[in-house]
């Protein structure tokens, strides 16, 4: 038996929403909902589209539709559907407008645009063309920079763990107090994608030093220029890239 | 066929006139000299530019200058870009028409040439009003200006000029050189349109281009004296390919949308077929224009970055960053809306219903790839799904938000949107060589195999190797896609040449549905286009030529995305009510013995 279209249009619109909320119940990260509204809309549409595409699909959806509203001796199969659709409707918006305690979902910019230059450590630093002084030892003199490594490692234990977390994965003990929360290096989605010229920018300048370009940009990320010298921020940003298997991200090809 | 209605003199006489009276008032704008008391100023433009910071804006009571500009500014393009790109498709279509000598081609070419004309009016007369606001509200900046590329307005003016001469002697000369020796003389004259078009283009973009990426000016703003250096300028070249494509892109879905007015409205099953078949072939250009945009947009964009990585991480994933997830779901719906299209049209012949099973799996794929494409890097979240995930990355969908993911996703969705073409052109047709079965196998290996390889590059390069190569990946990509359409069709010719016919192609069945489809791609590229030009601009922010001359102005700030959304959806609105009177017009004048 064929499955009535308005049927196989509720089941495959079911289907779609499960699947969204599947990583929130198999591997405990769920699809946020501003991202589950968005995909649902689309999802529908699709699912639309693909029925309708034909002459007997767009009959098979609609058809019944129409038949029940229009043939007599229906009335009773009739205000059910429609008592059922207003229900459903009306439900979905009490969900999403209950009053609720939680902090309201805030648009913000997360990767703020770096200036072209910037002041600290008594001198200027072009960001565009800076690069960690530290990297050309990885080749140069291996004993060296394991060293520096190990010493940002030291850095990174004293200075930053308490939010970044003893993995580097954002999950410090203080991160649940913060919002946003900080930022995880491990992946290949945060740090791999940035410079390091960038990183220094962040550390160095923190929340509170980001440029007029970059607002707003909410971030409680000391200003660390007070409390590190400037070749302890490279060896974090050394130690940062290690611990996590990554590369920094470079706008050229090493030669040789 | 359109219903004749007595042609009036009057209106062509204005049409013709119009322009020229525009181009009189620009020219006289734009003669007016430098400020005598800013040239002698030692310290260089910029400095005379910040020094008399009294004179650089004007303030009319009630007047909001920057979006008078700015949606002047979009108005004269959306009008400029649908009349630069229509005459390049008429021109292909009049060609067509005379090598298949075909005289249905050379009818639907003069009736998109038609609609041109009567936009080709309004484009001017917002270019004059756009001139006027910039002088009247910006006065500084556009003597600035004036004094880097005074050179390139003469050549400018005269261009238009004889693109106004060519386009109305290419228009009102349709019927009189229809035949023979004067039909080339026609055509000559079409390419020399189309020629000045694009030079005009180029010229604006070097003016546009330059004021992000200034080239041949020093820091303190001092120009360097070679024009060459500001016109050539790091964003020049990528501008002008990325607009010319979008153009016709955006002009087929004009078109289209206008044949699916007419075709709603159409009185009899003839000019119904006439509209469909306008229709299909409007969306033909729109889509083949579309397919290769991408690749366009993702030069540009990786010159901005290269340029200033500033303006590069403010667009990408900085304040515009959720600007590109809008622009996401309107691309997104231009495919969608297209490949609807394609879909509802398998049913124009028998033949077509082996091919339509077929549409749930190209929906789904299609709709995978464009819910990668618009899936945020950090999406928004409530603190207590952050709390969930630990932190503002989440561990499935953080990666989808990169390039790499999205480069996937638009080239697999770019091969789809091709399948959806290749299976409706066959949809009536049969093969009938001996190796057809072969033929389709290679098909189905090449497409099969760009995908594989597409994918591979993306998240092989994209993800675990170093950065420097993410983006040099998108190269073999996009030559992958190109190549496997490429292959794909020149096998599709040979296999499906001298074809059997499973029937005749009904023109005029299509469901009223699909033309919503048309017209849904229009108003989307409209908005597209509109919002992507204000991203493209405020990247500079609070620059009026960036990291040169400083916007001083009460307006220097960047507005909300709600504000800019609102400015550019009040401004499609109105281009598209102005498009609809255009299409009301059309629709009243007579064939003039051609349609």
């Amino acid at each position: 038996m064929r499955i009535p279209g308005p049927l196989q249009f509720a089941l495959l619109t079911i289907a779609a929403y499960l699947v969204l909320k599947a990583p929130g119940l198999v591997v405990q990260a769920p699809v946020p909902s501003s991202l589950v509204t968005l995909y649902m809309f689309f999802a529908v549409v699709v699912i639309l589209l693909a029925m309708t595409a034909t002459e007997a699909g767009t009959e098979r959806l609609f058809g019944p539709v129409r038949r029940l509203f229009a043939e007599p001796g229906r009335e009773r199969t009739r205000y059910t559907v429609v008592f059922a659709v207003a229900a459903a409707a009306a439900l979905i918006t009490y969900a999403n407008l209950r009053p609720s305690y939680e902090a309201p979902v805030l648009a913000r910019t997360v990767h703020p645009a770096p200036p072209r230059t910037m002041d600290a450590y008594g001198r200027t630093f072009d960001l565009s063309t800076l690069e960690n002084p530290l990297r050309r030892l990885e080749k140069d003199d291996p004993q060296r920079f394991e060293e520096y490594v190990r010493q940002g490692g030291t850095i990174y234990f004293r200075n930053c763990f308490f939010c970044h977390g003893p993995k580097l994965d954002g999950r410090g003990h203080l991160a649940k107090g913060l919002d946003p929360a900080p930022l995880p290096f491990a992946g290949t989605d945060t740090i791999a994608q940035l410079s390091e010229s960038y990183l220094f920018w962040r550390i160095v300048k923190g929340g509170r030093g980001l440029p007029e370009e970059s607002r707003p940009a909410l971030s409680s990320m000391p200003a660390w220029e007070g409390y590190l010298k400037e070749d302890e921020v490279w060896k974090v940003i050394l130690f940062l890239y290690e611990y996590t298997g990554n590369t920094p991200r470079r706008w050229k090809e090493e030669k040789g | 066929m359109t219903t004749p209605i007595p042609h009036t003199g009057r209106r062509t006489t204005g049409g013709l006139f119009l322009p020229f009276l525009l181009t009189a008032a620009f020219l006289a704008l734009a003669c007016l000299g430098p400020d005598p008391a800013h040239a002698a100023d030692p310290a260089g433009p910029a400095g005379a530019y910040q020094a008399a910071s009294p004179h650089l804006y004007r303030h009319i009571k009630g007047v909001n200058p920057r979006v008078a500009v700015w949606l002047v500014a979009q108005l004269h393009l959306w009008f400029a870009a649908f009349v630069l790109a229509v005459p390049a498709f008429v021109l292909v279509m009049e060609a067509a028409g005379v090598l298949r000598k075909d005289e249905r081609y050379d009818r639907l070419a003069f009736e998109f040439i038609r609609l041109s004309t009567t936009a080709y009016t309004l484009t001017a007369a917002f270019g004059a009003v756009l001139a006027a606001v910039l002088f009247a509200f910006y006065p500084g900046l556009i003597k600035y200006m004036s004094r880097i590329f005074s050179p390139t307005f003469a050549p400018y003016l005269l261009l238009f000029v004889v693109e106004n001469a060519c386009l109305y002697a290419y228009r009102f000369g349709w019927k009189t050189m229809r035949q023979g020796r004067a039909k080339l003389v026609h055509m000559g004259i079409g390419g020399l349109l189309n020629l000045t078009g694009i030079a005009i283009m180029v010229i604006a973009n070097a003016w546009t281009t330059f004021m992000m990426s200034p080239g041949g000016v020093y820091q303190s703003g001092l120009f360097s004296g070679r024009l060459w250096e500001a016109i050539n300028n790091p964003l020049w070249n990528p501008l002008n390919l990325h607009r010319f494509m979008a153009n016709i892109a955006f002009g087929g879905s004009i078109v289209a949308a206008y044949a699916a007015y007419r075709f709603l409205g159409a009185g009899s099953d003839g000019e119904r077929a006439h509209y469909d078949w306008m229709g299909y072939t409007a969306n033909f250009i729109a889509v083949a224009a579309l397919l290769p945009l991408p690749f366009a947009g993702y030069w540009l964009t990786a010159e901005i970055y290269a340029y200033s990585q500033q303006m590069g991480i403010t667009l990408m994933g900085g304040i515009f960053g959720w600007l590109f997830i809008i622009q996401a779901v309107l691309i997104g719906a231009l495919f969608l809306s297209a490949n609807y299209y394609l879909w509802c049209g398998m049913e124009r012949s028998d033949g077509g219903k082996r091919y339509t099973p077929y549409i749930k799996y190209i929906a789904f794929v299609i709709a995978l790839c464009f819910l990668v494409w618009f899936t945020p890097h950090t999406p928004q979240m409530r603190p207590s799904e952050v709390r969930a995930i630990g932190g503002q990355y989440h561990p499935v969908l953080g990666p989808l938000g990169l390039m790499p993911a999205k480069n996937i996703a638009v080239n697999i969705m770019i091969l789809f949107t091709f399948l959806s073409f290749l299976l409706h052109r066959r949809s009536n047709l049969e093969a009938t060589v001996r190796w057809a079965a072969f033929g389709k196998a290679a098909q189905a290996a090449i497409f099969s195999a760009a995908v594989l390889n597409i994918t591979f590059l993306g998240v092989y390069y994209g993800y675990f190797t170093n950065t420097v190569y993410k983006v040099a990946s998108s190269v073999p990509q996009v030559v992958t896609t190109i190549l496997a359409i490429a292959a794909c069709t020149a096998i599709d010719a040979v296999l499906f040449r001298g074809a059997k016919r499973t029937g005749p192609v009904r023109w005029g069945k299509m469901p009223a549905r699909s033309q919503y489809a048309l017209v849904l791609l229009a108003v989307s590229f409209t908005w597209l286009m509109g919002l992507m030009g204000f991203v493209r601009s405020a990247i500079r922010q609070h620059w009026h030529v960036y990291g040169v001359v400083r916007d001083t102005s009460a307006h220097a700030f960047t507005p909300s995305i709600t504000y800019a959304t609102r400015v550019v959806s009040i401004g499609t609105v109105v281009f598209m009510a102005l498009m609809v009177f255009i299409f009301y017009l059309n629709g009243r004048k007579r064939d003039e013995g051609l349609l």
